[in-house]
């Protein structure tokens, strides 16, 4: 027995360590790759981002470099303070200060000293930067944006965050991406891919050298340069019209679905969103819950879209034959239906054909149409549905599927839709008459309005919307090259065209004619309504309009939306017109439009729900008038006018 | 005799079971130690460089060791444990610092640490004590003579602050078992570590409170009960042990090794602080258990361990050697070595029991044991089984002394068993 005591001790200590060793190995194992050992340091290769071209070859966003004075505390040998500070441009006090937490940081790890050196600065102080051991200059890639418009479509690029992270594995904390704009849609190409290279650490995080001499290092791939649909000169026009108005326009190519202008108002400088300001500046624009600059309005703002949607409403009761054009109805000024129920109209009253219909926008033609339409089926909800699918058709009511990535809805309400609302399923025509004009349930964005005019201008059928012209070696997506047929036969739209034309020949636009240009447009005026104190209370009506030209064979298609402008060729007709000529033609002939538009502020309007006082809205409102821009230039008037934010109490802001 | 029967009566299992170690651990000292990509396996500057060297003058020494007679060891252990303590003594006048510890001589640009010797010295002396005819293991006389043979290098080991090498003396204990002493011992032993750890885990007043149940029960169980002096003679001895144990840790032990101690017991609750002791107290174990983590099954490869490469785990050419295997072989290639040692020990032990001389018989058993000591400290210490104590891995660690003083050991018990047919 007792030559066995050794025997066993030896025999169950070594099960004892291979159990051990299963349990660390085996058992807790959790698989290292190169990429998550600690022992290895990763150094990535930043590739250039791509730029972005507009559609006349104009660079939009570039890369300008950036130079960090980095420390490594642990390396810093005694140096002349005194010079090395007034190289830097500050004192010794910020030195002593901004040391204290880099070694606090870590007296081995690097640590930004001075980010975004100027590019004089750095010219200065890179001669003189082996003096100063220890400190050593990095250069970083920051986005350099040439223009000062198309904040919006451009977008801009962020590190990301944790999500994003868990999300792909390629992000590394630190990481800069695409957050919105072309800069999010088409991030993957235009960032490329990164180097990497592997670097043996010691315990000390020290570097060692390459790791396996490098065997298993890469080289980054470039991005890819984009060239985008959108027209600069269009863009930077649009945006210098919208100064102080809200809202936005959203011209197309009919002919393609691209996307010439996307204006949305307030807008900022991309610029901003740079450098060394970018984090305060950000902020800044993300607090302002008032002008919401980061809002995409022309994408996001969902609104009614008032009489511009009557030539659908013409178009669906033209498909499903209750209207042919020479019906004609006669307006009193006033449309009645049901038992009490009354429309008013501002047509000016007489007898309305189709043609006219459109051209003074007159509601009790349109309230007949639609109630003709949904009267020809016995059930209204069926009725409903099919009208609802004429509408839709034409893109309304869904996500259009843009590649710039937000946009809504909107609402085309359908059968079921009302069954809902009137549960005694006891609801007709006229219980949703107000449809028949663009109120009521229809709601759409500016981009849907564009998209629905894109579709008449085409006589049929529209292109998805898109930004993306051409992509470095990628083809675009096919989606953007489909031909999305509307359900309204090719015949039905000559009618509802010459009506349109007849609104700037003789209808609510004819003082917006431009010579030359064959301009088919719509007017709309919305009403709205906010909650001011719990109160339900009206404001000054949305100004709307659509538009195309030419007539024949249009170049371009365009939907502007000012919030509160009144009358729909007030303020957004006006804007409609000069944007078509100045794409059509290069410059504006109609400088007293242009003049109107640049010394008219809404600002005064928009103040109103904040002021605390009653108001008076509409036709009782007064014009602001401002200053003609000293220059028409718009190179720095987004920058301004974040400056000259309007001036309200501040105690009445967070209502 | 013809020549080459001279050559088949050494034991050529344990022959290579000991070249595969030393070979295998040479290969993960160069792990350990290379700096760079580029290796000059004769860069004696390099740890890996001066290991060639040490392992080259081993086979010289073997070659000697095997051809001395089997005799001269036998009679002249006596003399042989003379020269060890007092190579040990001479340390205090001539000894070298490093690390803490006084236990090099320096001779030119080398160092000695005789404690590497010392520990063949004494497993001689034992056995020649033990094999006197006159001795007597079960008398308490003899008993108290073979404690003093064994605690002299040992409290000379410990006056050098070197704690690790003086509980290698303590496998002994081992020896003396197998040679007859009572069985008392061991059950002393047992309960003395199953009281002390009790103590530190559970406190004084679980342990004495179950310790007094336990002694009571038994007393009143028992058939025949004597008298109450036994139990309660037990009991005062438990009670005794618990305050001491206590005392020992809180007032004898130094912050480090209460450290080591309150880890290795999880005498820390907080599962946060534990980890956080480990990363700060206990960085080396904390890097060395991550390595052999990093292995999983099949290990990284040869000279691929990042960890190892980056010198993350302290000492890991010496005394943490045994992450290396663990980083760049794996689950296999650790199995593999514990299997080596454990087959090693084995063979040892089956080669005692089979000796006819008793002095032989008694060697081997003490070579085994301090092998086996120091495989299970090391090991064991490296994966965080047992507190850390600084010992190295026999043939595996960086180091000449602790190469010669092994192989010393080991090839004294393989020439001495290649004798054993002849009469004496």
């Amino acid at each position: 027995m007792r030559q066995f005591l050794l025997f066993i001790i030896i025999v169950l200590v070594g099960f004892t360590f291979i159990g051990r060793l299963f349990y660390l190995q085996v058992y807790s194992f959790n698989t290292q790759s190169l990429y998550e050992d600690n022992a290895i340091r990763k150094v990535y290769d930043y590739p250039k981002r791509g730029f972005v071209y507009d559609r006349n070859g104009k660079l939009l966003v570039g890369n300008q470099p950036s130079y960090d004075v980095m420390v490594i505390p642990r390396e810093v040998k005694p140096l002349d303070t005194a010079e090395f500070c007034s190289l830097l441009k500050i004192t010794k006090e910020q030195f002593i200060k901004t040391y204290d937490k880099a070694y606090r940081y870590s007296p081995r790890l690097p640590y930004v000293f001075i980010p975004h050196l100027s590019k004089e600065d750095y010219a200065v102080l890179q001669e003189k930067m082996r003096k100063y051991e220890g400190f050593y200059i990095q250069k970083r890639l920051l986005r350099d944006y040439q223009t000062a418009v198309g904040a919006n479509v451009l977008g801009f690029i962020a590190e990301v965050t944790p999500s994003q992270i868990d999300k792909s594995p390629y992000y590394k904390m630190g990481d800069l991406i695409g957050k919105q704009g072309v800069e999010l849609s088409y991030e993957e190409a235009l960032r490329g891919v990164k180097g990497i290279k592997f670097i043996q650490k010691d315990r000390f995080n020290r570097d060692i050298g390459p790791y396996k001499e490098g065997k298993f290092d890469t080289l980054p791939k470039q991005g890819k340069d984009i060239t985008i649909t959108i027209d600069a000169k269009l863009q930077e026009y649009g945006e210098m019209l919208m100064q102080h108005k809200r809202g936005g326009i959203v011209a197309i190519e009919p002919s393609s679905g691209e996307i010439l202008a996307l204006v949305s108002a307030p807008s900022y400088n991309p610029n901003l969103l740079v450098g060394r300001k970018r984090s305060r500046n950000y902020t800044k624009l993300y607090n302002d819950t008032i002008n919401l600059p980061l809002i995409d309005k022309s994408l996001l703002r969902v609104h009614e879209p008032g009489s511009p949607f009557k030539s659908l409403v013409a178009l669906a009761a033209l498909q499903e034959g209750v209207l042919n054009t020479q019906t004609s109805v006669s307006c009193t000024g006033v449309y009645r239906y049901g038992r009490r129920g009354t429309m008013g109209c501002h047509c000016g009253g007489g007898t309305r054909s189709l043609n006219l219909g459109i051209a003074k926008s007159c509601n009790s033609y349109f309230a007949n149409a639609f109630r003709k339409t949904l009267d020809k089926y016995d059930d209204a909800s069926h009725a409903m549905d099919i009208w609802s699918g004429h509408i839709k058709s034409f893109g309304l009511g869904q996500y259009l599927g843009t590649d710039l990535p937000i946009g809504k809805k909107g609402n085309i309400p359908d059968g079921a839709y009302y069954d809902k609302w009137y549960p005694d399923f006891n609801w007709g025509a006229t219980t949703i008459i107000s449809n028949a004009i663009g109120q009521g349930e229809v709601q759409v964005t500016p981009i849907h309005l564009a998209n629905m005019t894109a579709a008449i201008a085409n006589r049929g059928y529209y292109f998805t919307p898109h930004i993306i012209k051409n992509i470095e070696g990628e083809e675009i997506a096919k989606d953007f090259t489909t031909k999305h047929e509307t359900s309204i036969d090719d015949v039905h739209f000559e009618p509802v065209v010459q009506g349109l034309f007849d609104v700037y020949n003789k209808g609510t636009a004819h003082f917006l004619q431009v010579p030359g240009i064959e301009i088919c447009g719509k007017t709309g005026t919305a009403e709205n309504f906010t909650i001011i104190d719990s109160t339900r209370t009206q404001l000054t009506d949305h100004s709307i309009f659509i538009a195309f030209a030419p007539k024949d064979n249009p170049k371009i298609a365009i939907a502007v939306f000012v919030e509160n402008g009144y009358f729909g060729a007030r303020f957004a007709g006006r804007i409609a017109s000069l944007m078509i000529e100045q794409y059509l033609k290069g410059d504006i002939s109609r400088k007293d439009l242009e003049h109107w538009i640049l010394t008219h502020s809404l600002e005064n309007e928009y103040a109103k729900p904040y002021s605390g006082q009653p108001f008076k809205i509409n036709a009782q409102s007064q014009y602001q008038i401002i200053d003609f821009p000293e220059k028409p230039e718009n190179n720095n008037q987004p920058v301004e006018r974040q400056n000259q934010s309007i001036t309200i109490p501040s105690n009445e802001t967070n209502r | 005799m013809r020549q080459t029967d001279r050559y088949f009566k050494f034991d050529w299992i344990t022959i290579v079971l000991f070249l595969l170690l030393v070979g295998f651990g040479w290969m993960n000292i160069l792990s350990a130690s290379h700096i760079g990509e580029t290796i000059d396996y004769f860069d004696f500057s390099q740890p890996y460089g001066k290991q060639l060297i040490f392992i080259l003058l081993t086979f010289l020494l073997i070659v000697v060791l095997l051809s001395i007679e089997a005799k001269f060891y036998e009679r002249f252990s006596s003399v042989i444990y003379l020269i060890g303590l007092l190579s040990l003594a001479g340390l205090f006048i001539f000894g070298k610092n490093v690390n803490g510890a006084t236990s090099w001589y320096g001779i030119g640009g080398m160092t000695i640490q005789p404690s590497e010797f010392a520990k063949a010295a004494t497993a001689l002396a034992v056995a020649k004590y033990i094999s006197d005819m006159n001795t007597d293991i079960k008398s308490f006389k003899d008993q108290i003579r073979l404690c003093i043979i064994i605690a002299l290098p040992a409290i000379l080991v410990l006056l050098q602050n070197d704690a690790g090498s003086t509980l290698v003396y303590g496998s002994f204990f081992f020896v003396l078992y197998r040679e007859g002493l009572p069985r008392i011992y061991l059950s002393i032993i047992v309960i003395l570590g199953l009281i002390s750890v009790a103590a530190l885990k559970f406190g004084s007043l679980i342990t004495i409170a179950s310790a007094s149940v336990l002694i009571f029960a038994f007393h009143f169980l028992r058939k025949k009960s004597p008298s109450i002096i036994q139990p309660i003679a037990m009991l005062l001895a438990a009670v005794i042990i618990t305050f001491g144990v206590n005392f020992f840790y809180q007032k004898i032990l130094q912050p480090h090794q209460q450290d080591r101690i309150s880890l290795w017991l999880r005498l820390e609750k907080d599962p946060e602080k534990i980890e956080q002791m480990r990363r700060d107290i206990l960085y080396n174990l904390y890097e060395s258990e991550k390595a052999i983590s990093a292995g999983g099954f099949n290990g990284k490869g040869f000279l691929e361990g990042t960890r190892t490469t980056g010198k993350f785990v302290p000492e890991q050419h010496t005394d943490y050697i045994f992450s290396t295997v663990g980083e760049e072989w794996g689950f296999l290639g650790s199995a593999l070595v514990v299997i080596v040692f454990v087959l090693l020990l084995l063979r040892i032990l089956r080669l005692a029991e089979l000796q006819k001389s008793q002095f032989s018989r008694v060697y081997g058993y003490g070579v085994a044991s301090i092998l086996f000591f120091h495989f299970m400290i090391n090991i064991g210490m490296v994966m965080g089984l047992i507190p850390t104590i600084g010992i190295p891995l026999p043939f595996f660690s960086y180091g000449g002394s602790g190469l010669w003083g092994f192989t010393i050991l080991l090839f004294i018990f393989i020439k001495l068993d290649s004798n054993k047919i002849n009469e004496w």
